[in-house]
């Protein structure tokens, strides 16, 4: 391990994202990846980084692991808190001026960009982002994370106004597979949670089962049968 | 006026003298002596009915081996166990906290201790400390809602999983887990893997070494398994034994009583009140 500086190791931990939330016609979708890493080690290539808030709002989370899980844990203590004193279920309106609140006001201290989506009675399926600096923004769609660079033209193309729950999902999970295939800190499996009036759907999509968006190479058992198979000197091309 | 503040600094208040005199030191070169840290290899995992802890027991300090049978599997409450690597008193020192805080809370509501309190009590801390108490933890048990299993980093990020490495032998055991865990394994297959793990980090990574220690927590029950296996036993002892020379020359065994300098006065004047 000498060869990489012990932050790539030892350092903060950091989430290499790509989370995206899209609105559609009766509701929203959240999308991310699965992938943590520590610098260059994949510390967990499983993780959840869509969390709960309350029964109808989730929260993706990039940026700081730490950070992130801090904010949203408060953020469900506060919504909780509230959701007893209303006695009716919190807005996602309320949710994401929460998250913004503590993102603003610790600026200085976070290091996270986050993205809640949800459904209440009154403004229907909202998606929100609250991105590094704290601000709040009400969107049709948002894009987060490091991956998030290679998806905007992608977004600007494919994104439609009033799709279908089945045309969201399929466009949140192609676009996260486009950038697991060419963002180096993303990866691992797409989550996504669909988010409507009648309730909440989790679903996986396994890395196996992903489109991998280039073409395979035929699978070798070991470089002995490359070597032993094909042209004499394989290694010139 | 500006200048007066320079010349006369007001009575009271901090200085940072030493401060401008460290950064000074430091930018010549000068490093501080290293914190104990355990270069570790600490792992856990869930089988069919509990978990798994393990650990090496090797504790260094930069390049020298400073204990070579340390016990790195602490105690947080009856039914739940924490590994800890990094700085070796950092761990110990938010293993101890915590565990004593979940003590009282059992007293307090007369229950079973539960994982996620002694997770959220841990990664409060460390979040609250920005990464400063290095500690990075693996912490497994089993509750009234099941077996856990987490592990928590420095710097407060928690994460769930069925099986975890961590230390600086965390790739070399992580590998073993890839490769050979699966789902529901039984207690025995359990502890082999554990210390196939373990032994891995202690023979392919510098900063892990010497014996394994396995804890498994089963529903009402654990095991403590102090030096399951000593991979490096000691092979060759001198049969005639070893001396070793004089420490302090003995010159003289005779007593001189010193002069007595105070005359103590029977019955003299009381002091005054």
């Amino acid at each position: 391990m000498e060869s990489h500086k012990e932050s790539e190791i030892n350092g903060p931990h950091s989430m290499g994202t790509t989370i995206i939330g899209v609105t559609y016609n009766g509701g929203v979708v959240l999308g991310a990846d699965s992938r943590t890493s520590t610098g260059v080690y994949v510390a967990n290539r499983a993780s959840d980084k869509i969390t709960q808030l309350t029964d109808n709002v989730y929260l993706c989370r990039s940026g700081s692991a730490a950070d992130s899980q801090t904010v949203s844990d408060y953020v469900r203590y506060f919504l909780h808190q509230h959701t007893i004193q209303l006695g009716q279920p919190a807005t996602v309106k309320v949710a994401a001026n929460l998250v913004r609140l503590l993102s603003y006001n610790n600026k200085n201290m976070l290091q996270t960009g986050m993205i809640i989506g949800g459904w209440d009675k009154y403004d229907g399926g909202k998606i929100y982002g609250v991105p590094l600096g704290g601000t709040l923004l009400e969107l049709p769609f948002t894009l987060g994370g490091s991956g998030s660079s290679y998806l905007y033209g992608f977004f600007d193309q494919a994104w439609k106004e009033g799709m279908t729950q089945e045309e969201a999902e399929q466009l949140v999970v192609k676009a996260v597979s486009l950038a697991i295939a060419r963002d180096g800190a993303s990866g691992g499996v797409v989550r996504t949670v669909t988010i409507n009036s009648e309730g909440v759907t989790r679903k996986y999509y396994p890395e196996d089962k992903l489109p991998r968006w280039h073409e395979e190479l035929e699978p070798q058992n070991s470089l002995l049968d490359i070597l032993s198979s094909s042209s004499p000197e394989p290694m010139i091309s | 006026m500006a200048n007066s503040c320079v010349d006369f600094p007001a009575k009271g208040g901090f200085s940072f003298d030493l401060c401008k005199r460290n950064a000074m030191l430091s930018d010549k070169g000068l490093k501080l002596p290293p914190f104990r840290k355990t270069g570790t290899t600490i792992v856990g995992l869930v089988f069919q009915d509990g978990v798994i802890l393990g650990a090496d027991t090797r504790a260094t300090e930069g390049p020298i081996v400073c204990d070579k049978n340390c016990e790195k599997i602490h105690y947080m409450a009856p039914n739940i166990y924490c590994c800890g690597a990094g700085t070796a008193a950092d761990t110990e020192a938010v293993t101890d906290m915590v565990s004593s805080q979940l003590q009282l809370h059992r007293y307090h509501t007369g229950r079973e201790s539960r994982v996620v309190t002694a997770l959220t009590l841990l990664k409060k801390h460390l979040f609250n400390y920005q990464g400063y108490v290095s500690a990075a933890l693996v912490l497994g048990g089993v509750d009234c809602t099941g077996p856990h299993l987490h592990t928590i980093y420095p710097h407060g990020s928690t994460d769930t999983l069925p099986f975890a490495t961590m230390g600086s032998g965390s790739l070399a055991a992580m590998a073993v887990f890839e490769s050979n865990y699966k789902e529901g394994l039984s207690r025995d297959e359990g502890i082999k893997l554990v210390s196939e793990a373990i032994c891995s980090g202690i023979f392919n990574d510098l900063g892990s070494g010497s014996n394994v220690d396995v804890c498994v927590i089963t529903k009402g029950h654990k095991e403590y398994l102090r030096n399951h296996m000593l991979p490096n036993p000691r092979t060759y002892v001198s049969e005639r034994g070893y001396s070793f020379p004089k420490k302090t020359e003995v010159l003289m065994t005779k007593i001189t009583p010193l002069k007595e300098k105070v005359e103590v006065i029977e019955g003299g004047d009381a002091m005054e009140e």
